[in-house]
């Protein structure tokens, strides 16, 4: 079977599932991001395999490349707050930090 | 009984939302399937072999993130999906997203990762436990979800248009400085904001006594 459309479409699912699942089970705020970055780069794939397969042209490209800098931005964000609920409650369970302070 | 009614509520709520979605997209695909075509099958070559095995690094890559209990062998997970992300992007004749995938996603952002893990983890404390509530609930909206996307992505026969693959770089330069250049300088600017707040967030507070 040669790759078509459908099949990139399957892999995205694959792996935007496991990156829902990896957000909505784990403790570890680090591991949460992790589960953000999946489902990031299943969005990526789909818009990179549509803008391929239907429409052409540069702009699915284009946009999947603003995606990877705002996951960038965000996984730097994201991760200098987990360093600081590490440093203020001495643990990254998402469930200790319910507090915007000591 | 409490968890037995939550795994309920959990069941209801993750039907409500896939039902919607599935709404959504039932009103959409017509639409979107205008003068489509089954795909055909063809010859089994060693490109599709490739494709298969670039799709497997993924999915198990994924799924390593997701199953794994100790948090390290998640982020080598991440690794390798990351990675066939990039090989999928090569396929797609994507290079410059591919590249760019590899630079900033695991020159980047797999390296802050590793440090958070090894800045935020006890050394020896594999202590990511589940209660298994936790994975039901998430699995039956997860699994319900996968369902909904790979029937939209098997059942509606797309419009498939053969574009040629050739070099992107070039092309996605001149859109970036042309016909995207707003949205570009915006990226530079929340680059430069998010530099600036991750390093405020993350520094230690050293106050004047």
């Amino acid at each position: 079977m040669i790759p078509t459309l459908s099949h990139y479409l399957a892999v995205a699912a694959i792996l935007f599932a496991l990156g829902l699942f990896t957000v909505l089970t784990r403790r570890n705020a680090v591991a949460v991001l992790m589960g953000v970055e999946l489902m990031l780069n299943a969005s990526n794939v789909n818009l990179v395999a549509f803008n391929k397969f239907l429409v052409g042209g540069l702009t699915g490209q284009t946009f999947a490349l603003f995606v990877v800098v705002l996951a960038a931005a965000e996984a730097a964000v994201g991760l200098a707050i987990v360093l600081s609920i590490f440093h203020t409650f001495k643990t990254i369970d998402v469930r200790a930090a319910d507090l915007m302070r000591e | 009984m409490r968890t037995k009614k939550k795994l309920i509520a959990w069941t209801l709520g993750s039907a409500a939302v896939v039902g919607a979605v599935g709404v959504l997209s039932a009103r959409l695909s017509p639409a979107l399937a205008a003068g489509g075509t089954r795909p055909m099958a063809g010859p089994f070559t060693l490109a599709d072999g490739v494709f298969y095995a670039v799709a497997a690094l993924t999915v198990g890559g994924a799924a390593a993130v997701a199953l794994s209990r100790n948090i390290l062998y998640s982020a080598l997970g991440l690794l390798a999906a990351l990675l066939g992300v990039a090989g999928l992007y090569v396929f797609l004749s994507a290079d410059f997203v591919a590249v760019a995938q590899v630079f900033i996603y695991i020159g980047g952002v797999l390296v802050l990762i590793l440090f958070a893990v090894m800045l935020t983890n006890r050394i020896g404390e594999v202590n990511i436990s589940n209660a298994s509530l936790g994975w039901a609930s998430g699995g039956i909206l997860s699994a319900l979800m996968l369902g909904l996307i790979l029937v939209v992505a098997f059942e509606i026969p797309w419009a498939v248009r053969s574009t040629g693959g050739s070099p992107t770089t070039a092309p996605i330069g001149h859109a970036l400085l042309q016909q995207w250049l707003l949205p570009f300088e915006l990226a530079s600017l929340i680059l430069l904001a998010t530099l600036i707040g991750a390093i405020i967030i993350a520094r230690k507070e050293i106050r004047a006594e």
